[in-house]
Formats: C-alpha cells, structure tokens, sequence
C-alpha cells in the first residue's frame, strides 16, 4: 500500500505509467498473498484528508459524482489501488478532477478511507476472493444458513448483495464479534399466533399492523399484528464467532469475497 | 318573430351556460374570509392562519367508517409527491414533479388541462424535484420553480401569462414552496440553504411579475441583524425558505419560517447568532418590513431549518385573550408566541432533546452541545420537520406528525464556497443499535421497510398549548412527514411513510378509519365539498385518492 504513496511523485506521466504496471503487478501479487490491510489510523488520516480535499465534489456519501459511488467501490477509471492512487494524484482533467499532490501517508490513508467503506471504525483487511469463496463453501459451511444467489438454507439472510449493503469493517465485524454486529431487522423473529402456530424466520418487513416475514421453511408469510399472541426477536446472533474457527487470513479472504457479492 | 316569453328562456339558458364553465374570479376579499367558504381550498394552509381545520361537518365520528374511493388521479412522474391540492369552485389545481399543473375536475377526478413548465437544466436542489402547491389570485395561478422562476398560469386555460426569474439556479436558488397571494401581491421565497445562499422573500405584482419589495432573510452591512454575522459569512448565509407564510389581515404582517445557516453544520465558519436563520419573522405585507423576529436555534449546527408553517389562533392562553403564533420546530420544542409583538410566551420540548437543556425566560434554548461521536436528540430530521400541523379551535389542540427516539451523530467539516456546489460543513449519521445499520432516510424509496423502530418512529401528537402536555399520542411504525387536517367533527386526518391514511378521533386519538393507500404520504390532506358532498383528498406515493362518502 505504502508505495502507492511514492508513485505520485514520479514526474513524467509516461514513467508513472510504466511504474504503475510493473507495481500493479506487484502489489496484486501481494494482495492475493496477504490481503490489502487497512489499518484505523490510516483510515482516520483519510477520512481528515477527505473531508477537507474531496468532500466538495464527491460529497459526504461519497456518490457526489454521477457513475461514482466511492463508498460502495464503483468507479468510472479505477479498480486496484493503484488506479485510484494515480487517479487521486493526476486528476482527470475531461471530467474537472484536479490533480492532488497529497503526501504519501495521506494518499494511503484516502485510499484506505474509500476501501473501508468510510467507515472508521475498525482496522480492515480484505483477502482473495476466490479462496474466500472456497472458505464459504467449505470449512466456513457458511451455506448451511446463508442463501446464495438461490441456493443455500434460509435460517440467515440472503447474501447475494451484501457487499453493496455492508462496509468491509462491517462484514469483518460480523464474522467476528456476530453479536454486536446484527443489525436490528435481521434479527430472528419468532411469532406465536394466536391459533397456536409457531412460526421461526426472518422479518422482510413491517409497519403498525402487519409483519411481513420469510420463515425457515421458505413460505412468505404476512400477519396482521392483531393475530399475534407472541412477536420476538432474538436479543442475540445466533450465528457463531469465525474468530477462532478461521485465521486472520482466512477471515480476510472471507471478507473479500462477501465484498465482491454485489447482486443489485 | 320569437315571443317574449321564448326569449326569456333562451336568455335565462345563455346565462345559465355561460356561469357554469367561467372560473369565478378569486379575489383577495375571499381569500381573507377563505374560512367562510369551507367547500374551497383556496390556498397551500386551507386559510391564513393555517389551522388545516375545515368546517365541513358531512363527514362525522359516526359515519367515517362509510368512506369510500371517488377517484384516483395517477402522477405522470416519480418522486415524492409533497403538493396540496387547491380547490376552486369545483376545480383542483395541483403541482406534479418537476413542475408541472393540473387542472381536475374535483368530482370526477377528470384533468381539464395539463401545464407542463420547462425548466433550466442548471436546477440544483438539495433534496429532490419537489414542488409543493400553488396560489390564486383572480384566475390567475402561481407556481415557484425548481430554476428559481415565478410562472403565472391563466387558471381557465392553463397558458403561461408570464414568467420571471427570481433567483439563479446556477447558484443553488430554487423554490420549492406554493407562493401566497395577499392583497394585491404574490408572496414567495426561496430555497438552497445547502449551496450558501443569501435567503430573501419577496412580493411580486400579480399582473406584470414586477418585483415590488425584497426581504433578504440574511442581512447585509448596515441593516439590523448584521451584527449577528462575522467577517463575510453572511454573503452565503442560507436562510432558506420554502414553506409557505401565515397571514392575520388584521396586524397585516406575513410570518415566515426561516431555514437553517449556510454552512449546516459547521458554526465555526460563521460565529454568532447567524439571524435571521432558523427564526420567525413577521412582515409588513406591504412593504415588506421587518416587524419584529423570534429565533429558535441560534448558530445552529444540526439543520434544524425554521420552515414550519405558523399557525394562527386567537385563544385564551392561561386565561388571557392572547392573538398566538403556535409553533413546533425542528428543534424539539413547542413554542407558544405572541404573534404581535413576537413576545414569547411558553415553550417546551416535545420529543426528547438534548441539544439544549430548556428555554430561557425569553425562549433563547440553553445550549448543551453534544461531545464530538456522541448522538444529539432530535437527528437531523428534527422532532418535526416541514409536515403542516393542524389546530382544532373545537378541542383546543395542537396536532403534529413527530419523529420520536430518533437521534443523529453530527460531524463538523471544512467547507469552501464555490458557487452553485455543495456547502455543508459536514454531515450526520442516524444513531442505530449496531454502525451502519439501515436508519429512517429523507423520504421512502423503497417499499420495504429495512430499518425498525429500534431506530426510531413516527407518531401524531395532540398538545395542549396551554400546558404544553401531550394529550395523547398515535404511535406509528416508520416515521411520518404528513400533514394533518383536523375537522369540525372532531376529526383528524392523516397518513405516513406506510401508506395509510387515517381518520382519527381529535379528542382521543383512537383510529376510526383507515385505508392502505401504499405509498408514502408526504403532504397534508385537504377538505372540500361540491354540490353539498364532502370529500377528503390525500397524494400517496404517485397517485392522489378522493374519497367521499357512500352514495
């Protein structure tokens, strides 16, 4: 990461090319080995930078720019860290971008600030995808309760378009620490009519009167709340921890993979 | 040779079938007296004091359960669809998106004419092509634009009679407001409080579009309130305006909400009070000057815009026959005026607030800012924000739509101005259970609901001025941004994100009726009648619902 920095300071565009390639090839390499890390405070040194360089125009969302959604990692002319450091420090002058001569450990800490999501709240490393997904289809047997693009157990929610939803530090937060990191609507709900009927799932909606839900037998169920003799949510995750069932590693190239799950 | 008496009747015929098609001339007389002709919606508020408070009485307690469908009057464009019809002699008048206006038969839901304004590609606005409703003056319609021009539409024929720029869209200005005719002006504002605007209303000839006096809602060098401003700040102030103004012809002055400072949410860069942002203030309506202000949030940093709209109401307050301004802001509290003298006379919180830790003797809030990371009450929505309240004179209520349990986490950033761009200061994030978790947005735009009340909820609150205690409250699941329309059978109309549209009772807040109309309901239902038959008007989601009762 450290020497997207330097690449900035080449002179002639031509020689940052020909830099560009061969430390792009580098750096995927070193990727693929050991996951791109973004550490908090490199984040944070991003998120200062950003707010008083960049939030002008790409805006507090990061989706101030038509076709540019930097927080959810969709760009017009970048896809590896070096492309948005080259961005970031030539500009695009068609398109109004100016050139930002940042000092190295602020163009990391952009690039890392855009890779996190914008989210400052932990530090993030983010692995292969393919061997991520290896890991959910195997020693993760994350399919057992996730769906996937139709397939897979309902017990959890689908996941075919999390990374779009999800920041990186929120996908690592929830392999780790589940409990902390569920957010409220994805809570197990169980449902006691007032016929008897017990129904396990997940809630898909909900408004004054009615729950809308899919439950673990797939059937889409909508019920009056007037019908409800019973209406709970699990106060915790009932999904385990991966912290000690998966390496660092392997929990980076899990989130790697998790990000890359972009089904619109 | 015709005989007398067959020329009697063709005679009687020609008039009979001239007065049915001719719009009859709505004069500044009627609209002062609009509460004396409850069958007409004569301008954005129902009348000028802006109780939303009909005095039809068709539809009652014991029948409401018998509303049914009229008609439906399908929008041609997406977007959230925040008008409020006019009603005229049996003639709606509404605003779709961008900027266009329908004329519709009132008991058919048939459109007469369609106006559609093309408008300069260089709007800018912060928050969506919204356009809020019209005025009438004669028969002659007036419509703000999103490209900061006032249009007035010939109200028979649907014709643009002219068209005047107010306010350069290249730099931010835009209107979103219905404008208000008062005597023989057009009053309106504008808006773009998020692109360092320099706020004014101002009052325009009704004939030519000749602006005929300006309030700048910032003030410059040399006039009162400057003061309150540091160095150049005031230059891109904000102040904006973009909900209606409430009129008493008797004081003669116009009081307007005034939106928030420019930049939102960095007060570093513009110490001071910042007046008259987030205020009231009340207007000559014929000359324009200023009669006296009353600020609710000075040097705000949470967006807490003033734009609600003024109500009205003669009272007794505490035993004393009191001429009242009543008004709940964005900032979380209630506050009863003296719409005289601006004199404030109670004020409380609302929802839970801990900006500010209460009011002095003279309503100026205690400031108690939040440390920088932690969660501010009310979030940036506010505790209400521009949904019109309503006032019952028969229960002596205040009704509101409210965001409660709601809270925000506001980040400070610099800002530099350039033109016709993004001038914020900053941001906020709505405090969840877990980070990132899906919180209540600025509207719906999905129909699933990912977000629960974990986060926050809606509610309509009955206030009693008097005692600034809640009455009672109507708990919804998603967050509300409707109007409300209280009736003089003690009914109340209202609606929400969720897409039903209720009739509640006024004095308990018990739900009477209700109908799942599906869309978002972000505007305030109307009342009218035609022919001696009441009807209720409510938008949801792209489509506006007529219903009356049982034939």
């Amino acid at each position: 990461m450290r020497q997207v920095g330097r690449v900035g300071r080449v002179g002639s565009a031509l020689a940052a090319v020909a830099a560009l390639c061969s430390l792009a090839t580098a750096l995927v390499r070193a990727q693929a080995d050991h996951g791109a890390q973004y550490s908090q405070s490199d984040i944070a040194a991003g998120y200062r930078v950003y707010s008083s360089q960049c939030v002008q125009c790409h805006g507090g969302l990061g989706d101030g720019i038509s076709g540019v959604d930097l927080r959810r990692g969709v760009f017009r002319r970048a896809a590896s860290d070096e492309d948005l450091g080259r961005v970031i420090t030539n500009g695009v002058p068609g398109a109004g971008m100016p050139p930002f001569k940042l000092e190295a450990a602020e163009l990391t800490g952009v690039i890392a600030f855009i890779r996190a999501g914008f989210d400052q709240t932990a530090s993030v490393k983010v692995g292969d995808a393919a061997r991520g997904r290896a890991l959910f289809e195997g020693k993760g047997d994350c399919a057992a309760c996730h769906r996937l693009r139709g397939r897979g157990a309902l017990t959890a929610p689908d996941l075919s378009g999390i990374g779009l939803t999800r920041t990186v530090a929120a996908l690592q937060r929830s392999l780790v620490d589940p409990a902390t990191a569920m957010v409220p609507a994805n809570r197990p709900l169980r449902i006691v009519t007032k016929s008897g009927e017990t129904l396990d799932g997940r809630r898909l909606n909900e408004d004054t009167y009615t729950v809308q839900l899919l439950d673990v037998r797939g059937r889409l169920r909508s019920l009056p709340k007037s019908d409800i003799r019973m209406l709970t949510y699990a106060s915790a995750s009932p999904m385990p921890s991966y912290a000690s069932r998966l390496t660092p590693d392997e929990i980076a190239d899990l989130v790697g993979f998790l990000a890359s799950l972009r089904e619109p | 040779m015709m005989s007398r008496a067959l020329a009697r009747s063709l005679v009687a015929l020609a008039v009979l079938g001239a007065a049915a098609p001719a719009l009859a001339q709505v004069t500044a007389d009627r609209l002062q007296r609009a509460a004396d002709e409850p069958q007409n919606w004569l301008t954005y508020s129902g009348t000028y004091a802006s109780q939303r408070h009909t005095l039809l009485r068709q539809i009652d307690p014991g029948n409401v359960r018998n509303l049914e469908l009229k008609w439906v009057l399908p929008n041609q464009t997406f977007g959230a669809w925040q008008a409020t019809p006019l009603v005229v002699d049996g003639v709606m008048f509404v605003t779709q998106r961008p900027n266009d206006v329908l004329a519709v038969d009132a008991k058919t839901g048939r459109v007469f004419w369609q106006y559609r304004y093309a408008g300069s590609p260089e709007a800018r606005v912060c928050c969506g092509a919204n356009n809020r409703g019209l005025a009438i003056l004669g028969s002659t319609l007036f419509m703000g634009t999103l490209d900061g021009h006032l249009v007035a539409i010939d109200a028979a024929g649907g014709r643009p009679l002219w068209n005047v720029a107010i306010g350069d869209p290249k730099l931010g200005y835009s209107i979103t407001m219905a404008p208000l005719a008062v005597k023989d002006k057009i009053l309106v504002g504008v808006g773009g409080g998020e692109y360092g605007i320099r706020g004014f209303v101002a009052a325009f000839d009704p004939a030519s579009g000749k602006e005929l006096w300006r309030f700048y809602t910032v003030p410059g060098p040399g006039e009162r309130g400057h003061e309150t401003w540091s160095g150049e700040a005031w230059k891109t102030g904000g102040g904006s305006v973009w909900l209606t103004p409430s009129y008493d012809p008797a004081l003669n002055l116009t009081y307007w909400g005034i939106g928030n400072p420019g930049p939102d949410w960095n007060a570093d860069l513009r110490p001071g009070d910042n007046l008259y942002t987030d205020s009231v203030i009340a207007l000559d309506a014929d000359t324009g000057a200023l009669k006296w202000h009353f600020q609710f949030t000075p040097n705000d940093t949470y967006d807490y815009d003033s734009v609600q709209v003024a109500v009205l109401a003669d009272i007794q307050f505490r035993g004393t026959p009191t001429k009242a301004m009543m008004w709940a802001n964005r900032n979380g509290f209630f506050y009863v005026l003296d719409r005289e003298t601006g004199a404030f006379l109670s004020g409380a919180p609302f929802v839970k607030v801990n900006w500010a830790s209460g009011l002095d003797a003279k309503g100026r809030p205690i400031a108690t800012p939040q440390p920088p990371g932690q969660a501010t009450w009310p979030g940036n929505q506010g505790g209400t924000n521009w949904y019109s309240p309503s006032f019952s004179p028969r229960t002596g209520l205040f009704y509101l739509s409210a965001w409660e349990g709601y809270a925000s986490i506001f980040r400070k950033e610099p800002a530099t101005y350039i033109p016709g761009r993004n001038f914020v200061g900053g941001g906020h994030t709505v405090l969840t259970p877990v980070p990132g978790a899906p919180g209540p947005r600025i509207g719906r735009y999905t129909p699933v609901n990912d977000w629960t009340d974990a986060v926050g909820h809606g509610s309509v609150i009955a206030l009693d001025p008097q005692t600034l205690q809640r009455k009672w409250t109507f708990d919804q699941y998603d967050v509300t941004d409707s109007g409300i329309l209280t009736t003089a059978t003690d009914l109340l109309f209202t609606g929400g994100r969720e897409g039903y549209f209720y009739a509640l009772d006024a004095r308990t807040g018990v739900v009477l009726w209700k109908a799942s109309l599906g869309g978002q309901i972000v505007n305030g239902p109307i009342a009218y009648a035609i022919d001696g038959k009441q009807y209720v008007a409510v938008i949801s989601g792209n489509s506006l619902y007529t219903f009356g009762l049982r034939d």
